[in-house]
């Protein structure tokens, strides 16, 4: 469970994120939602060290990350996994060493059993066979399955995923939200996504915070968005005239026209 | 005049302003080198690094090092003959100045200067791509003292290798300028040994790796910092590889003055 408290961030003069406070769920997926803009990334780097907040607190199972020294943040590092919204995966190892990577820095495992576990994981994505390539030969989504399999590798506590389904087509995108779910509910790992794709939010939010200007304006799950009376919200997600008539069809139970 | 001039144009606003963005820079090049000489996370992983960059950096500039050098040996000799040597002056003259240039100056600086751009702008793009594709980011997650492990295997690799390309530089400035002898007919071969061989002091053979450890270490590190601290996109990629080049040129000039003067 991650915790956020108070948590203040601002360049310069311009404050980004204003008293932010909110649980992420073991074992659920919590998503970020709002509009470009409005502080969600920046809320994601306070959160992983990246950036350090102006003031507050983000404390993982009750431990202050904002107040840890450098080495206890490092090792506190390791207990985490990030997918980043360009996969950011290292261009000059293949999609194996890539996997591999984080186990050859920090695990005593020996070569075999490195690779094994890279392979197990692997699998677990549905990327077998594409072991030997290189980032640069395989799709986005590919890359985006790669990034998910090295980020779990080293069985994080916490996994981070920045706009995991930006640049993917629905299909595909899909395929990754099951993913992360299926992921999350598997190894009970605290899973926070940073998102503004509506299937990612119907489908698999089942803790979501909305962003809006720097400030968290409303918290709950998938089914509770279709009522809400937050306007700011509910401009938001049905944004588009498809999404408002979906809407409208469903508030008056009538079939879509 | 001009410099004066100069002064009085630029308002002391800006003249601060210049001085603070100057410090600014060198802090964070003193900072970032301070993360960078640390003892990495994994030996096996450094040493994989380590031989990689040396191949990469160095092992991969020979060849353009050997081209150099073995056409400016055979132009430094055909120049000296053509233009210094006279009837008044030692048939040997020629194949002496062109050892103690190649020596002295292009096998160790001039070599440099280019190997700054070739290298330095390598390393530039590398770690600038890697910046704005959020892969030193992934590194930093992960708790991987990123400086360490990306730039330390850069400066130690070239700095491994340096003294072999000074070696294999000057070595091939003189098969140049036999060439001028035996292909070109420029001069008798045999005064062009007498004047490799008259008054051959080492020091400058060590002079030359001297100076070549500290460009070697000019050519890696600031390129590196240029890289690292790229902030933007692909333009913003190209405009630090052209920085590191021409801020690693500048400082291997300015060097060369004050390590001549020191070592001489």
């Amino acid at each position: 469970m991650i915790e956020v408290k108070h948590l203040y961030k601002a360049f310069g003069e311009k404050e980004v994120l204003k008293d932010i406070n909110t649980v992420f769920e073991n074992g659920k997926t919590n998503l970020i939602i709002g509009q470009s803009g409005s502080g969600k990334t920046v809320l994601m780097k306070n959160l992983v060290g990246l950036l350090d907040p102006t003031s507050g607190q983000v404390l993982y199972d009750g431990r202050d990350f904002v107040a840890m020294s450098k080495k206890e943040k490092v090792f506190m590092r390791r207990e985490m996994g990030m997918i980043f919204q360009s996969a950011a995966l290292f261009d000059s190892l293949t999609v194996l060493e890539n996997v591999m990577f984080p186990l050859d820095m920090f695990s005593n495992m020996n070569l075999r059993e490195r690779q094994q576990r890279a392979m197990d994981c692997l699998d677990r994505v549905n990327l077998v066979g594409a072991e030997k390539k290189f980032p640069g030969e395989i799709s986005g989504g590919m890359q985006k399955r790669v990034a998910i399999a090295r980020a779990i590798v080293m069985n994080p506590k916490y996994l981070f995923c920045d706009e995991p389904n930006s640049g993917l087509d629905p299909k595909t995108s899909l395929v990754i939200d099951d993913l992360l779910h299926s992921i999350t509910q598997e190894f009970q790992i605290t899973t926070i996504i940073n998102t503004h794709d509506m299937n990612s939010v119907m489908g698999i939010g089942e803790n979501i915070i909305f962003i809006y200007e720097g400030q968290k304006e409303w918290q709950g799950v998938s089914s509770e968005i279709m009522g809400s009376t937050n306007h700011r919200l509910t401009d938001f997600i049905f944004a588009s005239d498809l999404l408002k008539e979906m809407r409208a069809a469903i508030t008056s139970q009538k079939p879509m026209g | 005049m001009r410099n004066k001039i100069f002064c009085v144009s630029l308002h002391p606003k800006y003249k601060k302003m210049l001085l603070h963005k100057w410090l600014t820079t060198f802090g964070r090049y003193v900072i970032l080198m301070g993360r960078t000489f640390s003892v990495p996370e994994r030996m096996r992983m450094f040493w994989k690094q380590y031989v990689k960059e040396m191949a990469q950096l160095g092992v991969d500039s020979i060849g353009i090092v050997l081209l150099i050098s073995f056409f400016i040996g055979a132009v430094i000799c055909i120049q000296m003959k053509v233009n210094i040597q006279s009837p008044w002056m030692p048939r040997w003259v020629a194949g002496y100045t062109t050892r103690e240039i190649m020596l002295l100056e292009f096998s160790s600086s001039i070599m440099c200067l280019i190997l700054a751009g070739k290298v330095g702008s390598n390393i530039a793009s590398e770690l600038g791509t890697m910046r704005v594709t959020q892969q030193i980011d992934a590194l930093d997650i992960m708790g991987i003292n990123s400086a360490c492990h990306l730039i330390l295997p850069k400066i130690l690799g070239l700095l491994t290798i340096m003294p072999f390309l000074v070696i294999f530089s000057s070595a091939m400035g003189i098969v140049g300028a036999y060439a001028t002898a035996y292909i070109g007919h420029i001069m008798a071969a045999d005064d062009l040994t007498l004047g490799l061989q008259h008054s051959f002091i080492p020091w400058f053979m060590w002079m030359s790796i001297i100076k070549s450890q500290f460009f070697a270490f000019i050519i890696s590190s600031v390129p590196a910092y240029c890289g690292y601290s790229v902030e933007g996109g692909s333009v913003e990629v190209g405009k630090a590889s052209t920085d590191a080049v021409v801020t690693s040129s500048v400082l291997i000039l300015f060097s060369d003055v004050f390590l001549t003067q020191l070592l001489s």
